[in-house]
């Protein structure tokens, strides 16, 4: 769809046109788990921040070269000027790389408001709705004096049903990719992810809903070969997926994945309670968890092998941001539940600041095993 | 190069209480893996657990702690080695955390390390993990542990929050008091033990005693000279992550302190020709110890110590002049623990007042903290070991660099890995060290 990669590839332009239009103020979220209900209750626009998958020395005397490429190169878009329209930034407390880079902004980067929202590292914790309930009443106080006005229950009705139609409307499209032909391609769908959390959501809604009256009818002229999915750290890495679908010798398409950059980000839905926030608090206590929050169990296992299960995935890349220990740590009990499930795996440890070129010859080799395999 | 003689400026004396401390080191490690021929219970966690809540179980709970463990495995050059390669061969990522490289090496070669350098096997088998989680790898490493041991059962109190210097909102202590009480029922179901109040309040107040006494030790460091050098500390602060609410180690933490003192009053140096004083950050690289003395000898450089070796598990407040006391423990306070709910308030209370933790979610609250030290322990540098083995401590290290320079605090930061000695460059380092320190001026002392 030509309206998400356009907005992909011209984000900034977007934010920038969007602020002039409406007069709005933009915020620059570090990590999926920022309540983005409260701030659109807000009148603001929440848009992640991402990378620009540039090598760049800015970064070094302030963070340590054992972070994570994504913490840093998000960073050097902050400390280049790439997001000097934000009027704010907000990090929702999920691993320790990501603190940084919101340490280092907040110091660094001239901007109005900074939020560290504290939240639960754990979602299986006694009290952690209440908990985080608690710091958001605390973080909707500190918007409301930003922004000089009251968040009423209206508006946060209003932030909750603009983040749950999107929800509804990106697992409408998710439907199509589980034919035996799917309707769009990996790119697509990362396309339709990562556009989302760049635009404003009313706008992607309204799109998402004109494109889902094609989909029924869509055929690509492409062969699907290999379903795969991706399981991983951030990953908006489109040239990557883009090489594996359709230059490579042997042909796979991407079904699904389980990323905070994809299905993740917007899988679960809010349910409505009586307190409003405290329904925000159980959406993103319950959702699938990002790694550094799973455990003692492993729900996210289960949504792993519940999503491979679903669209028919017959091999999975493991895409491992390097130095990204929440997913490290995961990875050796994730490679053998794999296993248990037959399905075999890659394992690729990626930057965000390298070609992904250099991945073609392997990836073919794994394709290659799985033409015998599946 | 001005070199001066090597004159004696202090009397100096071996610390008494080092036996004790190597006798207790060893019994520790000892008493964990002998638990069950006692009828006793193993648990495992991190050095930054909720010791207390254990106390309740009774006397025969034995802890191992996942860092003091491995720094143990690290300082032995050759088991750590075996442990990393049966990582590495076993797929696990080679920059996960140091300590837990060394301790997951022990579990999947079915091997343990006493503190003399003795190797068993096997691996001794929690019966419980029992962890806090501030770190991302907290949690996680002992996730893996439980499956990779045969599905063992696992707490973990989330600290997603530490104030330090602040108050913290209700929602915030209750999350963990929540927590803490659920630890509580939680043990007691599984052990099929009943959960003794009274013993949880003695080991409350213990806990608290150790974190007190070896925070008044921290605070005799002031003097000049320094009645210790932080290498030594790094052998005495340890026991509060192994079991600080044991009446041993706070009698220990007591005896210390008082001939800590007494080496204050007499004016007894831990190295007789301390000319130069610094402090360092994050866990050193416990494989290349012998750096300290290096450094004592060749310039009469003494690390008075660090954030690490004085707020490791140990609780701080401030006196009017803004510097560091040890904070005043529930006993001390007088605070009323008569219910369950009234001991585990208090000493949650107590907990978020730690003196490390909070780097975590600060990294301004740190770069104030070394200031703070700089002065008050009068420290003329900082070296920052950029710990590659743990993201934990050397979260935020960059930017307390740029800190203290602009403090106009002289800063050395040199790369290395506390629980990997293969990522640590002895010679490369020593010989930085040495360029900054003549930079300063410090003067090389004849030998
Ligand atoms: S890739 Fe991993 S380490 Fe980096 S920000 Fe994401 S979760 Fe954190
Ligand atoms: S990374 Fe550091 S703070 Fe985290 S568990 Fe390891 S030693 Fe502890």
């Amino acid at each position: 769809m030509d309206q998400f990669t356009n907005w992909v590839d011209n984000r900034h332009e977007y934010a920038k046109e969007w602020k002039k239009r409406t007069g709005g103020k933009v915020v620059g979220c570090l990590c999926t788990y920022v309540p983005e209900e409260i701030l659109y209750a807000a009148d603001i626009l929440p848009i992640r921040i991402f990378g620009g998958h540039e090598p760049s020395s800015v970064v070094e005397p302030h963070i340590l070269g054992m972070f994570c490429p994504f913490c840093r190169d998000t960073l050097a878009q902050g400390l280049e000027g790439k997001y000097d329209y934000l009027d704010g930034i907000v990090l929702a407390q999920s691993c320790l790389h990501m603190r940084q880079t919101f340490w280092s902004w907040k110091k660094h980067v001239p901007i109005d408001f900074t939020y560290y929202l504290p939240m639960p590292h754990c979602n299986q914790a006694v009290g952690q709705n209440d908990y985080l309930r608690g710091e958001y009443v605390l973080f909707k106080e500190a918007v409301e004096k930003w922004v000089g006005q009251p968040i009423t229950t209206e508006a946060l009705d209003r932030g909750i049903d603009i983040m749950n139609t999107n929800r509804k409307l990106c697992k409408q499209v998710y439907e199509f990719r589980k034919a035996r032909k799917p309707a769009l391609t990996g790119l697509e769908a990362m396309e339709l992810v990562l556009s989302g959390q760049m635009v404003d959501k009313r706008e992607h809604n309204e799109v998402i809903k004109s494109w889902l009256t094609e989909l029924p009818g869509r055929e690509l002229k492409r062969e699907v070969g290999t379903r795969l999915m991706i399981v991983g750290s951030e990953d908006d890495d489109r040239e990557f997926v883009q090489m594996v679908e359709g230059k490579l010798a042997f042909p796979a398409t991407f079904v699904v994945e389980d990323h905070c950059t994809g299905a993740r980000y917007f899988w679960d839905e809010l349910v409505l309670q009586e307190d409003r926030l405290l329904a925000i608090a159980a959406r993103y206590m319950d959702r699938v968890p990002c790694p550094s929050k799973d455990w003692p169990e492993r729900k996210r296992f289960d949504f792993i092998f519940d999503m491979a299960k679903e669209y028919k995935v017959e091999a999975a890349v493991l895409m491992q941001q390097k130095f990204c220990d929440p997913h490290e740590l995961d990875m050796p009990s994730l490679t053998q539940a794999f296993k248990d499930h037959n399905i075999p795996t890659y394992l690729l440890e990626f930057d965000v600041t390298v070609p992904a070129g250099q991945f073609r010859i392997r990836m073919e080799a794994f394709l290659e095993t799985l033409v015998d395999f599946v | 190069m001005t070199t001066v003689a090597n004159k004696t400026l202090y009397p100096t004396e071996p610390l008494k209480s080092w036996n004790e401390a190597k006798y207790l080191r060893a019994k520790y490690y000892e008493d964990f893996l002998k638990a069950p021929e006692r009828g006793g219970l193993r648990v495992s966690g991190s050095g930054t657990m909720y010791f207390a809540l254990l106390g309740g179980l009774g006397k025969d709970v034995h802890t191992l702690t996942g860092e003091p463990y491995a720094a143990t495995c690290a300082f032995y050059q050759d088991f750590s080695t075996e442990c990393m390669e049966a990582v590495e061969k076993a797929g696990i990522a080679r920059d996960l955390c140091g300590y837990l490289r060394n301790y997951w090496g022990g579990v999947l070669l079915d091997k343990y390390i006493l503190t003399d350098g003795t190797v068993v096997s096997p691996w001794p088998r929690p019966d419980l993990f029992f962890t806090s989680h501030y770190c991302c790898t907290h949690a996680k490493w002992y996730q893996w542990c439980r499956e990779a041991e045969g599905n063992l059962p696992m707490y973990g109190i989330d600290v997603p929050w530490h104030p330090f210097d602040h108050e913290p909102t209700k929602e915030r202590l209750e999350y963990i008091v929540q927590q803490s009480l659920g630890a509580i029922e939680w043990m007691e179901k599984l052990t099929g033990r009943k959960y003794d109040d009274e013993l949880l309040v003695e080991a409350i107040n213990t806990e608290a005693r150790s974190s007190y006494l070896w925070g008044e030790t921290c605070v005799l460091n002031k003097a000049i000279p320094a009645p210790l050098d932080e290498k030594t500390m790094f052998s005495l602060y340890v026991f509060n992550t192994l079991c600080p609410h044991l009446k041993e180690v706070a009698d220990f933490y007591e005896r210390l302190r008082d001939e800590v003192a007494e080496r204050v009053q007499r004016g007894i140096a831990a190295w007789p020709n301390e000319r130069f004083r610094y402090i360092t950050d994050s866990q050193p690289p416990w494989a290349f110890l012998h750096i300290f003395r290096h450094l004592e000898r060749t310039y009469g450089a003494v690390s008075v110590g660090s954030v690490y070796s004085y707020g490791l598990q140990v609780n701080w407040d401030f006196d009017e002049e803004g510097s560091f006391v040890p904070a005043k423990t529930p006993e001390m306070l007088g605070v009323k623990m008569d219910t369950r709910e009234d001991a585990v308030r208090a000493y949650v209370n107590f907990k978020l007042k730690n003196g490390i933790l909070c780097r975590f979610y600060d990294s301004e609250v740190t770069s104030d903290q070394m200031m703070k030290i700089v002065k008050n322990w009068k420290a003329q540098a900082v070296l920052i070991h950029l710990n590659r083995g743990c993201e934990g401590t050397a979260i935020g290290q960059m930017e307390n660099r740029l800190d203290l320079m602009k403090a106009g605090i002289p800063v050395l930061a040199f790369e290395g890995n506390m629980g990997d000695y293969r990522e640590f460059d002895v010679q490369r380092t020593m010989s930085r060290i040495e360029t900054f320190f003549e930079a300063l001026g410090i003067q090389r002392i004849e030998t």
